[in-house]
This record gives structure tokens, C-alpha cells and sequence, in this order.
């Protein structure tokens, strides 16, 4: 009950945001539905005569269907940026498939003797097509409509990814805050529109086939009111913040730059992947990264300095299960052994030579670890199995290929990865359920995502590496039996940052200065 | 009046129909016979042009069908679809209105028209006009699809296997209303069957058609009696015995026997069961095989005579007919 309370807490206080995600996600089903429509079916009646090009058209549509919609949303970055554009074409594209498919299978499943006798009676080819074909096929054509609308209120989710907006604002969010009402807040919407348009259009089509030629004008009428909905999430804003999900909903994020430095630009929400290019194509103007992130030297960016420190630290280290160390209490040592080897500059460069020169994090981790003289020959032991997690970016890949190096060079001991398990939830939680053993963390991240600390614990701790080190291993011990382990080093903190000639040209070094380049800017409007 | 001369027909090179001419005269009701696969549809689409002839020229009433744009040429001709061919989401008040709306006729002209029409085909329009072809029987959706080809009072009608879709029984039934309706009895009618006692009981004339080619022509006592080859021949063999009871009639027998003079004198001859002259001899023999009484009167109106027949007189003089042949 407490969490059905506080989840409606939570959608009361959000309902703003709620109502105007819940819209564009709306919005995005319906845009690219009704664009699904004017070209499929007309495509569809089109190849319905047509054997060869039914073949080919289907053949196409087909294929686009089976692209995974994060690779096709992939896939349109680079065609056509970021923004509703891309997310609505991916949308648009997934949905042709039933549309033609099913205008095809309809009109192909018209029965001969009645079209003939259509054409017999003397009624044009058009007359055959309004008046008999297009209204008996129209239960059929329904039917792929309404496979496209809910396949569609799905993959409208990962727009948010791409700064599309939608529900799926409010459930990445969730995810990379450990946030379970945001996610609910989110994915609730998201489930009941795809029950709500199912169960509508499923009225609509087992309406008697007298009433088709009704339905056919209303439909068409109801996607376009319905796709107005959406709202496009661009201000024509000289300065657009692009963040993700999870920077979004931190305190220690754009909740602080609100707080702290006044900082109110529009802003909107995509994804860590695509998030830096956004920025070189200039997209975006100012991005939430990550200080040592690869990305910062390929694309030519800069970090602003945070001079209200509102950042935290966000020091490395391996969060490790104790039942585990206390199997195995070889295991510290050879993870230990990386600790203090890795400084900011070290991590940038490696994480550049992943995401820009293209490099695998296994070779990379190995040149590191023969480069550092850490390298043992692995035992192939058999005296039981580690098993590493690592979030979805290159530095964590390259972290957990060192780790399975050291601890097969220096135990006895086997190592499992389980790369890929998204956020911070999803690691946190594998951790917990014990389906990985140990997996690398920032102090940062436990500190305000994990453990959640009340204002006033926050402000003891001031941004001080070793208080917020200790009070998070105390913090985890105590609540969840975990490890931090030594900390590698480096400090992968939040970092405001601009492409760097924009910087220089606007003569903008700290966040102050884009706080008040940013005011002056709204107050011209 | 329908001439069609030299028509043919060819897909991706094999002649569905090859090179045939025939004529339908006014009022006259010609039937196209044959096996699945013989060309007999396609020959009836080109009259409506729902196939182009490849070759040949074809004339309804004196105009070139090709002088005309397809549709409005189909407008002005009936036309009976295999299975009826009915919308199913058209109520039988807009299915039997469709040519009208497409001849643009005011609404109050075409109900009038659909009401006396469905009338005679004992679907009254305000007990059945706003019913959906789901809701009828399959004899009354046959009548309803004959009401749609006849409302714009078409002087050609094509009909293509009109009664295929019914059971035996049902089938027997509407085509007996069919022969009966004064709406059809002055229309020049082509009708493709391959069902035997359908083409001789609808025909004034036949086409028997064999691989693309009318393999002869003629009324149903030529085709059964004088088959003009050895297909002809087998083609009424299954049901022989029936069919020519059927194509022949008193009229035929009449000069030839009749029964026995016991017969003739009898006192009971007033009570027995009559039989127009032109009736076949099947259904002679059908009245006596029903009937308690062995024999029956046969009445020529015209030339005021009259005989009498017993099963054993009607074979008999069936037996001399056919040796004469």
C-alpha cells in the first residue's frame, strides 16, 4: 500500500510533466501511425494487383520490422539527427509492415465473385475500390492498424532516447535513478494507452462490416485530432540542454542546477549514447557527461566548471558482495591490485582509444594491464566462479575486462561477465539478488541513488572525497552487506559540457557564466 | 440480338476460346454448355467486355461493343455473377439499386422500380429491402441477384452459372421461377451452365463447347438426338436415357403410337391425368409413375386433339422415334 500511496504522490506532484509525456507519447503513436496509413495503404492496394511487387514491398517491410527498434532509432541518428524527426520516422517505419501487409491480405481476400460483378454491373475501377473492395477489406486493414498502433505505443518509449520526449522520459529516468515510481509513473501510462487504443480499435473492428463505411471516415479523423497532440519538444531556444534520463531527476543534477545555480534552459531528454555526437552535430548545445568520458576529446567538447560544487565525487571502485570475500578472501588482493592505478587522465584516454578509435575493451584492457606490468598468465583455476557485472558503457566494459584478468592471473578462481545490465537499478539490483558477484560503482551514484542520504547528512558531507568514501561504505555495509572495495582513482563526476568553440566564442567557463549568458538570452523573448 | 463473329480469346498463348461466331436472336435464351476449362465464361465476359476479345468482332443490338467505353456498355447490360456475386455489406434495397445509382436515376424512380421487382420475385420490398444478403436463404439471394441485373430493364442479359451456388432442390425451385418471370420473357438472355438439364430445360438454344470451340449448336433434341461427333456424343451419355425423355416431347410421338385401343375406349377416360402436348415425355412418365391410374390424356390445343398414353405406349413410340433417327 505504501508504495501504491507514494506512487500516486509521486504522479500528483509530477502530473504536469505526466500529462504533457502522456500527450507526446500520443502524439508520436499517432503522427507516425496516420504516416503509416497514407503510405501503406495506398502500397498496400497497390501490390494487391501486383504479384512481383507484393513480393519486393512486403519482402522490405518485413526486413524493417525485424530491426530491433533501438538499432533502427540507431540508425536514424546519423540521417537525421536526433528530435521527433528521427523518432517518428523509426515509428512510422515500424508500423508500414501490419498496415500493408494486412491492406494486401484484405483486398487479395475480397471475394472475386463480388468485385466482378461490381465491375460486371459497370462501376469504375474507382467505384470498385471505395465502394466494395476498400469497405470489405476494411476489418482486415483494421486489424493491421491496430497491431501497428500498440507495436507503436511501445517503441514510442525508446524516443526518449533520442530527445523525442514521451513516457519513456519518465521511465529511463526511473531506471537510472532507482527510482521505482518514476518508472511506474511511466511504463503505467505507457501499458494502459496500448490497452486503451487495442481494446478501442478492436471495437472498431468487429463493428459489423455495414458500418465500414463510417469507420473509414471517422478513423482518419480522430489520428490527425490525436496527433496534435504532440507538442514538439524543441524551443526555438538559442541554448538547448540535452540530458539524460537520469540527470534529469537528480539532485546532483539538473534539480541542482535549478536549485543552486538558477540555471532554467530548455531542455530536453536523450540518451548517454548518442548524447555527445548530438552535441558535435550541434543539435544540443550544452550536454550532461561524464568527465573522464572519451567522447569529451573526440568530439571537441569542454567542461564547464562547476563552481558551486554541486557535483559530487564520483570516485571508482568495485562493489563486491561479502559473502563472496569472505568465500574467497584471496579475491581482495587481486582486485586491490588495480586501485591507484588509474587517474582521470588515464581513464579519458582509455575510454577515448573504446568509443572513438573504435578499439575492443578487451584489447584495450589488456595493452593496460601490460603496460602497468600486471600481467599473470591465467591460472584457468577451478575453485569457483566470479561473477562481474558492468553497466552499459565503454569504461565499465574495460574495468571488468581488467578485473577478469587480475583475478584469473593472481586465484585460483574463474570469472563470469554479465555485461550490459543498464543502469545503476539494474546493476544495484543484480548485486543484491545475488546474480553477479561484483560489479565497479561510483561513490557518487551510491551515495544519492542508492542510499539516498536527508539534506542535511548531504551538506556535512560537502563534496569531500574520503567523507563521502566512508560514509558509503558504512552506509552499504550496514543496509545491504556489500563492499566498496579501494577506490581505482579516478573521478568520473557529472560535468556540464559545450562544444568548445561555442564556449570560447560566448566566453563561457563555469556554469555561472551559462547561467547568465542563458537569462540574458530569455529575457530578450 | 447478339452477334459475335470469329471471336477469340488467347492467354500467354493457349486459345481459351477460338474463333467462334454464333447469334442470339431477340427474346431468345441461348445457353453455353460445357466441362470446366472449355472457354464458355470467357466467351460470355467478352459480350460485357469484363474480358477484351483478342480477336473478332461482337454486336448487341447492332452496336459495336467495342465502340463503347466498358462500363457504360456494362450499365446497359444484366449481368448474373457465379454465386450470386451480391455486396455483402448492401442492404437488398442498395444491392438491387446499384445500376440505378450508376445510371443516375432519382431515388423515388428506382424504389419505385426495385419495389415492382422484387415483387414478382416474391421479395417484398418492405418486408426484405433493408435486410443484408447474410440474413437471406440461398434461393432468395439468387432471386435478389437476378432483381439487381434486371432493375435498369437491361434488353441483354449474362448470366454465368447463376443457380451453381444452390442445392439441388433450391436450384430446381428458383429456376422454375426463373422460366416463369415476365420479366425475362421477352429479354435476349446467354446463360453458361455446365449443368445438362439446366441448358435443356432454360435453352431455346445450345452451344456445346469443347476446348476453346462451339463443338455444336443447336436445340436440346438436335444435341441429343443428332450429336454432330463423338464428344457430343459422350458428353449426354451419363444421363442419356433422361435427357432424351427430356428434349423429346408429345408433340414429337404424337403421330408415331399411342396406346392400345383397350385403352382408347375405356369409360374411366374422363378421370384421368392431363399433359399439354408440349410437354416432354419425361414428365409424362413422371404424372403416370405418381399418378394410380396407367395411363394419361395428352392435349394438343391447337390442333384440338387429343390421345391417350400408358408408359408401355410412350416407350414404345419412343423405340420407333429413335430407330427412324
Amino acid at each position: 500500500m505504501e508504495v501504491q500511496q507514494s506512487l500516486w504522490e509521486f504522479m500528483a506532484q509530477q502530473s504536469d510533466k505526466l500529462l504533457s509525456q502522456t500527450l507526446a507519447h500520443i502524439g508520436l503513436t499517432c503522427i507516425s501511425l496516420l504516416i503509416a496509413v497514407v503510405i501503406g495503404l495506398p502500397l498496400g492496394i497497390w501490390i494487391a494487383q501486383r504479384n512481383k511487387a507484393a513480393w519486393l514491398v512486403l519482402g522490405i517491410a518485413g526486413v524493417l520490422q525485424t530491426i530491433p527498434s533501438i538499432a533502427l532509432l540507431g540508425f536514424m541518428i546519423p540521417l537525421l539527427g536526433i528530435g521527433a524527426l528521427p523518432a517518428i520516422t523509426a515509428l512510422f517505419l515500424y508500423a508500414l509492415l501490419p498496415i500493408i501487409r494486412n491492406t494486401y491480405t484484405g483486398i487479395r481476400g475480397v471475394n472475386p465473385a463480388v468485385t466482378e460483378s461490381a465491375r460486371g454491373m459497370g462501376m469504375s475501377r474507382w467505384q470498385v475500390l471505395f465502394n466494395v473492395e476498400l469497405p470489405l477489406a476494411m476489418p482486415v486493414i483494421l486489424a493491421g492498424i491496430r497491431t501497428a498502433t500498440v507495436i507503436n505505443v511501445g517503441v514510442a518509449t525508446l524516443a526518449a532516447y533520442i530527445a523525442a520526449g514521451g513516457l519513456g522520459e519518465f521511465i529511463f529516468g526511473g531506471i537510472a535513478l532507482n527510482n521505482s515510481n518514476m518508472i511506474l509513473a511511466g511504463a503505467i501510462p505507457a501499458a494502459l494507452l496500448a490497452i486503451f487504443f487495442d481494446l478501442l480499435l478492436s471495437l472498431v473492428q468487429k463493428a459489423n462490416v455495414r458500418k465500414m463505411r463510417k469507420v473509414s471516415l471517422v478513423l482518419p479523423i480522430l489520428l490527425l485530432l490525436l496527433s496534435s497532440f504532440y507538442i514538439f519538444p524543441y524551443a526555438d531556444a538559442k541554448m538547448l540542454g540535452g540530458f539524460t534520463p537520469e540527470f534529469m531527476g537528480r539532485e546532483d543534477g539538473y534539480l541542482g542546477l535549478k536549485s543552486k545555480y538558477q540555471l532554467n534552459m530548455p531542455t530536453v531528454v536523450i540518451s548517454d549514447a548518442v548524447m555527445y555526437k548530438a552535441a558535435y552535430e550541434k543539435k544540443i548545445d550544452v550536454i550532461s557527461g561524464y568527465s573522464t568520458d572519451g567522447r569529451l576529446k573526440a568530439y571537441n567538447l569542454i567542461t564547464l566548471e562547476d563552481d558551486k560544487s554541486i557535483f559530487p565525487p564520483y570516485y571508482a571502485s568495485p562493489l563486491v558482495r561479502k559473502d563472496v570475500l569472505t568465500k574467497y578472501p584471496e579475491l581482495e588482493a587481486a582486485i586491490n591490485l588495480l586501485s591507484g592505478k588509474i587517474n582521470d587522465s588515464i581513464m579519458t584516454d582509455l575510454n577515448y582509444r573504446v568509443d572513438y578509435l573504435k578499439q575492443s575493451p578487451e584489447k584495450v584492457a589488456q595493452d593496460f594491464i601490460l603496460a602497468n606490468d600486471l600481467y599473470k598468465k591465467s591460472k584457468n583455476g577451478n575453485k569457483g566462479v566470479i561473477r562481474l557485472g558492468s553497466k552499459i558503457f565503454a569504461e565499465q566494459y574495460i574495468l571488468i575486462n581488467i578485473y577478469k584478468a587480475l583475478i584469473e592471473g593472481n586465484t585460483e578462481l574463474k570469472v563470469e561477465t554479465k555485461t550490459g545490465l543498464g543502469g545503476t537499478k539494474i546493476c544495484f539490483d543484480a548485486l543484491t539478488n545475488n546474480e553477479i558477484d561484483m560489479y565497479p560503482e561510483y561513490t557518487g551514484t551510491g551515495l544519492l541513488v542508492i542510499l539516498k542520504p536527508t539534506k542535511n547528512d548531504l551538506a556535512a558531507l560537502s563534496g569531500s572525497r574520503e567523507k563521502v568514501f566512508n560514509y558509503v561504505q558504512k552506509g552499504f555495509d550496514e543496509q545491504y552487506n556489500l563492499q566498496w572495495l579501494k577506490p581505482i582513482g579516478f573521478n568520473n563526476a557529472y560535468a556540464l559540457m559545450m562544444r568548445k568553440e561555442q564556449a570560447q566564442s560566448l566566453n563561457i567557463r563555469t556554469i555561472t557564466d551559462l547561467k547568465d549568458y542563458v537569462s540574458t538570452d530569455n529575457h530578450r523573448h | 440480338m447478339i452477334i459475335a463473329e470469329h471471336i477469340s480469346k488467347i492467354f500467354n498463348d493457349i486459345k481459351a476460346v477460338d474463333d467462334i461466331s454464333f447469334e442470339v436472336k431477340e427474346g431468345e435464351t441461348m445457353v453455353l454448355l460445357g466441362t470446366s476449362g472449355c472457354g464458355k465464361t470467357t466467351t460470355l465476359k467478352m459480350l460485357n467486355r469484363l474480358i477484351d476479345a483478342s480477336g473478332g468482332s461482337i454486336s448487341i443490338d447492332g452496336k459495336n461493343i467495342f465502340d463503347q467505353q466498358p462500363e457504360i456498355l456494362r450499365r446497359t447490360i444484366g449481368y448474373v455473377s457465379q454465386s450470386n456475386g451480391l455486396f455483402p455489406h448492401y442492404s437488398v434495397e442498395e444491392n438491387v439499386s446499384v445500376v440505378p445509382k450508376l445510371l443516375k436515376w432519382d431515388k423515388s424512380k428506382t424504389r419505385n422500380r426495385a419495389q415492382e421487382l422484387l415483387e414478382q420475385l416474391k421479395l417484398p420490398l418492405e418486408e426484405f429491402g433493408h435486410k443484408y444478403p447474410d440474413e437471406l436463404s440461398g434461393g432468395q439471394q439468387q432471386r435478389v441477384a437476378i432483381a439487381r441485373a434486371l432493375i435498369s430493364n437491361p434488353p441483354v442479359l449474362l448470366m454465368d452459372e447463376p443457380f451453381g451456388a444452390l442445392d439441388p432442390i433450391t436450384r430446381a425451385g428458383v429456376r422454375k421461377e426463373f422460366l416463369e418471370l415476365p420479366e425475362l420473357k421477352q429479354k435476349t438472355i446467354v446463360l453458361v451452365t455446365h449443368d445438362v438439364q439446366e441448358a435443356f430445360e432454360l435453352g431455346d438454344h445450345i452451344c456445346l463447347m469443347d476446348k476453346g470451340k462451339i463443338v455444336q449448336a443447336g436445340n436440346a433434341k438436335d444435341l441429343i438426338l443428332k450429336p454432330a461427333n463423338a464428344f457430343a456424343r459422350n458428353f449426354f451419355d451419363h444421363q442419356r436415357l433422361f435427357l432424351e425423355l427430356s428434349a423429346l416431347t408429345f408433340q414429337d410421338i404424337l403421330n408415331i403410337a399411342d396406346a392400345d385401343s383397350a385403352f382408347q375406349n375405356n369409360a374411366d377416360n374422363a378421370s384421368l391425368p392431363e399433359i399439354s402436348a408440349k410437354a416432354s415425355l419425361w414428365a409424362g412418365m413422371e404424372i403416370l409413375s405418381a399418378s394410380s391410374k396407367d395411363a394419361l390424356i395428352v392435349r394438343n390445343d391447337t390442333l384440338n386433339i387429343s390421345k391417350i398414353y400408358t408408359t408401355s405406349s410412350i416407350q414404345e413410340a419412343y423405340r420407333i422415334l429413335k430407330q427412324h433417327n
